[in-house]
């Protein structure tokens, strides 16, 4: 942890709770087999555009995901198929999507990189690297205009740290005090460049010293220091209307989309032979099982189970119906 | 019917509106202690606070994404751009982010904004500061585009675009704010979409919106003195456009010329000629013609500025071409 405009650790942490981290688990190995099987069906054409996959960082937005209430918002960029997940979009209405089809949550018509669901405050995957950040201080800016006490995480890469909407809006979200959550997810990688070659500053933590801003370093590998660092921002934001920016340190293991090989020129074979055995998973699994909440056994019927919902997700999606022609022109405006 | 500037005739729409919903806001450069750069804003911080008119950096990218993101939690900003020259800082948050967010949520949120400020040259003010930026916003599907010339139509326009639940762009005259003119007692609205007849006339049709509606005007004087009968045309909205009201003047007249602030390629004028060509073929007698800002970004010299400006003289001399007269 570096400098800090104020100190972070100002809620204690919660105690244990092997309920919350059994769900974290199943949530985390949902994302994973979710996206196994995304990526499957990509090879096969059934997907098409970009496909970004969150595996290997399961644990931020598990973790993050777990401090939060129902009526939070959640905002995030393209990488957001794990987010939308666990805000409770439905596997088949994820999957459906991806697939491009009238029972997606966007209606076929956002794609993997635009899932959304207001109801549950899911508001959306956005393409513009750093686009979404203005977004989140205005939901935020929503919430305390109206008197309510929702807040609302707003999760980025790394590289929208170098963008200028990050820098205008940590000034204004500081100024004007809302409950806004900047959570930088740093995978190290902004698609084929290493951060360290094109920021002055690698420490991003660092940048909020500039705002007067509340920050934590956080290990983006371990769901619970996740979920811990992220219920102190959203205590700051909720009772005191204090933005936070986290650094959530963390590794994909796949390439930046489908696209991209796993390791290829940027990054060798070695360093993600390296990181893969911090796996979020096998960790907090590893936890679970030292800690006796769960044996093998227990954990295999898990993934069983997962590994049913994610077949019956992509069985959804295969056999529900492209969106109507008509619908090209609708949602253009509203009456 | 009270006699009101432009600028007055905006600041009454901003503060009905406001009054009447406690979820319309302001907020932008200037808005609020210094009354507005233009003062539209005037009175308004010590009326509504600044809770609701919220003076921001000068961070135009940033604030109109604060904008749209409080849109999508339920209010309705008015994002005040001190010029569009500056806006262009915000078209990523405009384009990307405001006219999309409907379509790629599939229909689940609808974004009540308004983008809002000066558009086009005022007087020597040089290359960056003289822009028209009509043709680049109309462009874009799931904006409206509005470009009002008069004092009613002002405030009738923002009082549209702000009860309206699709982004609104509303394009003010720089050099309009000063212009006084009728405006009509009590709740006056002037729906988005609808063109203005503002001079009937029947030898030849002068298509115009925002401050070219003054050059057109000069120009139908002009040629009223040389026995033409122009009609002059305010399109008022850009998207949508009115089409039938373009159709049945031309269809009336026989002829057209589309004069618009903007550069030639592109314009809003190709549009409008595109419509005319296809729809109105067979009523024309002329080709259309178009008065455009020169193609050249805008001079500092004054008399350089005046050769790139459309001109009541260069509308004059198109609406003489389609009418065979040179």
């Amino acid at each position: 942890m570096t400098a800090t405009a104020r100190s972070p650790k100002d809620t204690p942490s919660a105690p244990p709770q092997t309920e919350l981290h059994l769900k974290m688990l199943r949530q985390m190995l949902l994302i994973r087999r979710f996206e196994e099987k995304a990526a499957e069906a990509y090879a096969l054409g059934k997907i098409g555009g970009f496909c970004h996959l969150y595996i290997g960082q399961e644990a931020v937005g598990v973790g993050a995901l777990a401090a939060l209430r129902d009526d939070d918002y959640v905002i995030c960029s393209y990488r957001e198929h794990g987010q939308a997940l666990i805000k409770g979009i439905p596997a088949n209405a994820v999957m459906a999507e991806l697939f491009g089809k009238a029972t997606g949550c966007s209606k076929g018509k956002g794609g993997s990189m635009h899932l959304f669901d207001v109801k549950r405050g899911f508001m959306g995957g956005h393409g513009i690297v750093g686009g979404h950040i203005p977004l989140a201080a205005g939901l935020a800016f929503a919430s305390k205009y109206k008197g309510s006490d929702q807040v609302c995480v707003c999760f980025f890469g790394e590289a929208a740290v170098n963008i200028g909407a990050f820098h205008e809006i940590l000034n204004m979200a500081s100024v004007w005090k809302l409950p806004v959550i900047f959570l930088c997810e740093n995978n190290r990688y902004g698609m084929g460049t290493a951060f360290e070659r094109v920021a002055a500053v690698t420490d991003i933590v660092e940048h909020a010293c500039s705002y007067d801003m509340a920050a934590e370093l956080v290990d983006g590998m371990n769901a619970l220091t996740v979920y811990d660092a992220t219920r102190r921002a959203v205590e700051r934001a909720r009772k005191n209307s204090h933005p936070t920016l986290l650094e959530v340190r963390t590794y994909r293991f796949m390439g930046h989309s489908m696209s991209d090989p796993l390791h290829g020129v940027y990054r060798t074979k070695d360093e993600v032979e390296e990181q893969k055995a911090r796996d979020p998973i096998t960790h907090l699994a590893g936890k679970l099982k030292d800690d006796g909440v769960i044996d093998q056994a227990a954990l295999d019927a898990l993934d069983t189970e997962i590994h049913a919902e994610v077949d019956a997700a992509v069985k959804f999606a295969d056999e529900s119906p492209d969106p109507d022609p008509d619908e090209l022109y609708t949602d253009v405006l509203v009456d | 019917m009270a006699t009101l500037t432009y600028r007055d005739a905006l600041n009454q729409a901003l503060r009905e509106e406001m009054q009447r919903d406690p979820n319309v806001f302001l907020m932008g450069e200037e808005v609020g202690v210094y009354q507005g750069a233009y003062k539209v804003s005037r009175g308004l911080l010590e009326e509504f606070g600044p809770k609701r008119i919220v003076d921001t950096p000068i961070a135009e990218l940033g604030f109109a994404g604060i904008g749209v993101g409080a849109a999508m939690g339920g209010l309705r900003p008015v994002i005040e751009f001190m010029t569009w020259n500056f806006a262009v800082l915000a078209l990523d948050q405009i384009v990307n982010s405001a006219a999309k967010m409907l379509y790629m949520s599939g229909g689940q949120i609808p974004l009540p904004i308004v983008f809002r400020g000066p558009n086009g040259a005022a007087l020597q003010l040089s290359s960056q500061h003289s822009q028209a930026w009509e043709s680049w916003l109309a462009h874009i599907p799931g904006l409206k585009v509005v470009a009002p010339a008069t004092p009613a139509d002002a405030k009738g326009l923002l009082k549209s675009a702000i009860r309206d639940n699709n982004p609104v762009i509303v394009l003010e005259g720089e050099m309009l704010y000063n212009l006084k003119g009728d405006v009509p007692d009590g709740e006056h609205i002037v729906p988005i979409g609808r063109a203005d007849v503002k001079r009937e006339g029947t030898d030849v049709t002068l298509v115009c919106h925002s401050k070219t509606l003054t050059v057109a005007q000069k120009a139908a004087d002009q040629l009223a003195e040389q026995n033409v009968s122009a009609e002059v045309l305010d399109l008022r909205s850009l998207r949508p456009l009115d089409e039938a009201a373009i159709l049945e003047s031309v269809k009336k007249t026989n002829r057209a010329v589309v004069v618009e602030e903007g550069w030639p390629h592109a314009g809003i004028g190709a549009q409008i000629v595109d419509l005319i060509q296809r729809d109105a073929f067979d009523d024309l007698d002329a080709p259309v013609q178009r008065v455009t800002q020169a193609d050249v970004p805008m001079p500092y010299n004054k008399l350089l500025e005046r050769a790139a400006k459309a001109s009541p003289e260069k509308v004059v001399a198109a609406a003489r071409r389609v009418l065979y007269l040179e």
